[in-house]
């Protein structure tokens, strides 16, 4: 009776539902569904050999490589970091909490341009710690190791902002109790922390994935463009625009869509999982 | 003090400070630094440079709009998608994270294949309404709206379901039409989150960039945005004006986020005593 009573209150009348699904409809098809139905087409319109060679091509390849390597660096340092980041924030009480937090979320509020932008500042060849380092043979602009910094930046909350609500709602009774029963600090964090924040973590990776993965405007700045060294996918797929050959920027994007959809699925799984 | 009974206290904090330090405090302090050196005069001619201005002026307002759009839309999206059944709801809710999963510079090109005016979709808005979408603001604000598309149906759902049926319920039993709940009742513990959602989208897009360098054409003095300015400055060596412009940039979206967090603490005290009184 009730949820029956509840229903016919929030019920719209048919034509008003049927207005509001035709626009969110329409909207969500012009604005999202159309970019796909452009790469797909645009991906296949010289047939399937053209596509297969775009992504077989060396510059593609090393490109895709180099976007590997970077996530493989900046993902899981930035677990770690959030790893701790949240054990220091949700288990103790100390002053200075908020600035901490205020630091961690700042990458989010910076345009990519000038995440770039702060790195060219901090360790170009013209700077004191970027000419020092030039002198002991490290580059760190317009090299991979520029790309790494950048990525990191710009990636950084995502784990820490996943797991510090997650970690401050669960208190610390259960590590507590663990502790008086002669478990070293070690092993509370391994059997008793890590399970209850497993599926958390694992979301705060997709996403730190999902961006570092995609990141153009922060690396675009501190990379250099140097074909089949400091180029990551997104700058491949820029150049390639750039040069009117479509059909492999479009193959290359078409790569990047599988990514998003694997993502998209990926993070649906673990919302599931992470609210039960 | 509580006593501390856990472990990991300096090690947990040793790393964060560490790892904060050098990944952002350092570069963000050699930024201050660049910007403490440029003299006022300096600040003025770079600021007050007719190019700057209209940059910032495009980027504004078109951010601007591009988030209207995506507070208007992503309302009846939000609403259509916690209140509505209809078919392959999961693929449409799930597709909306899209702009988030896929590179800027993937969609960048997409949406500039699409909307150019060789692309089919541009050619047809053209011929049939005589507006040119890419290399003008209106392809700035297409991109935009496809960048800040998430937030604000992200915010707003979760509010969605929170609303209590009861309120509703009072009212209809009350005599209140559909109208009279949705503006009365709906609407109010809706504009928060709205709101919010209004700024999170409007911050993103302020400093977009990679979708937007194809689609806008790049022109100085007509469709050129702060950011992709910061960048040409930079490529022309002009270390110092794009420092000035970022700083000014960083300062606009930090003093943005300062008001959600204001706006936040104050709609929830407000919300909290108005309920236990």
């Amino acid at each position: 009776m009730r949820t029956q009573a509840l229903k016919a209150v929030q019920r719209d009348p048919v034509w008003v539902r049927m207005i509001l699904i035709g626009i969110a409809f329409s909207f969500l098809a012009f604005f999202l569904g159309m970019p796909l139905v452009v790469i797909a087409i645009n991906a296949c319109r010289d047939g399937l050999h053209v596509y297969a060679q775009s992504l077989r091509d060396p510059d593609a390849v090393s490109a895709i490589l180099l976007t590997l390597k970077v996530v493989a660096i900046a993902v899981p340092c930035n677990a770690i970091f959030g790893i701790a980041a949240a054990w220091l924030i949700a288990k103790f009480q100390f002053r200075g909490k908020q600035v901490l937090l205020g630091l961690i979320d700042m990458p989010f509020s910076v345009s990519p341009i000038i995440a770039g932008l702060l790195f060219v500042l901090a360790f170009g060849s013209n700077t004191l710690l970027g000419g020092w380092l030039m002198a002991h043979g490290v580059r760190v602009i317009f090299s991979s190791t520029g790309i790494v910094l950048a990525t990191v930046f710009v990636t950084l909350p995502f784990v820490a902002r996943e797991l510090i609500p997650l970690m401050q709602s669960q208190g610390i009774d259960e590590e507590e109790a663990a502790m008086t029963m002669g478990a070293s600090g070690w092993q509370v964090f391994a059997r008793v922390t890590l399970p209850n924040i497993k599926w958390g973590l694992w979301y705060g990776i997709t996403l730190s994935t999902a961006r570092a993965v995609g990141e153009f405007g922060a690396v675009s700045v501190v990379s250099g463009h140097i074909r089949g060294l400091t180029n990551t996918i997104s700058l491949h797929v820029e150049i390639l625009y750039n040069e009117y050959n479509f059909s492999a920027a479009f193959a290359l994007s078409s790569l990047m869509v599988l990514f998003a959809f694997g993502t998209l699925v990926v993070k649906i799984i673990l919302e599931g999982k992470r609210s039960t | 003090m509580v006593r501390r009974v856990l472990p990991g206290f300096g090690l947990s904090l040793g790393i964060t400070l560490m790892y904060l330090g050098a990944i952002v405090v350092f570069p963000v302090s050699m930024l201050v630094l660049r910007a403490a050196h440029i003299s006022f005069a300096q600040f003025q001619i770079i600021l007050l440079s007719p190019r700057t201005m209209h940059a910032i002026g495009l980027t504004v307002w078109t951010s601007f709009v591009a988030s209207s759009i995506n507070v208007l839309f992503g309302f009846v999206v939000a609403w259509v998608n916690t209140r509505y059944q209809y078919p392959f709801k999961r693929v449409v809710d799930a597709l909306i994270d899209l702009p988030f999963a896929l590179p800027t510079s993937v969609a960048g090109i997409a949406l500039t294949a699409g909307f150019s005016p060789h692309g089919w979709l541009g050619k047809t808005i053209e011929t049939t309404f005589g507006y040119q979408v890419a290399f003008r603001p209106l392809g700035i604000i297409v991109a935009m709206t496809f960048v800040g598309l998430p937030f604000v149906i992200r915010t707003l759902e979760p509010v969605l379901k929170e609303i209590d049926v009861e309120a509703e319920e009072a009212g209809a039993s009350l005599g209140a039409s559909k109208w009279q709940i949705f503006s009365k009742i709906l609407f109010p513990s809706l504009l928060p989150a709205t709101i919010t959602g209004f700024t999170l989208a409007f911050a993103r897009v302020l400093g977009e960039f990679g979708s937007i360098v194809f689609i806008s054409g790049n022109m100085p003095m007509k469709t050129e945005v702060v950011s992709l300015l910061i960048l040409s400055k930079l490529e022309q060596y002009d270390v110092v004006g794009a420092a000035a412009l970022a700083a000014v940039m960083m300062v606009i979206s930090f003093c943005l986020l300062m008001v959600i967090n204001g706006f936040q603490v104050w709609y929830q005290r407000r919300f909290f005593e108005a309920s236990s009184s």
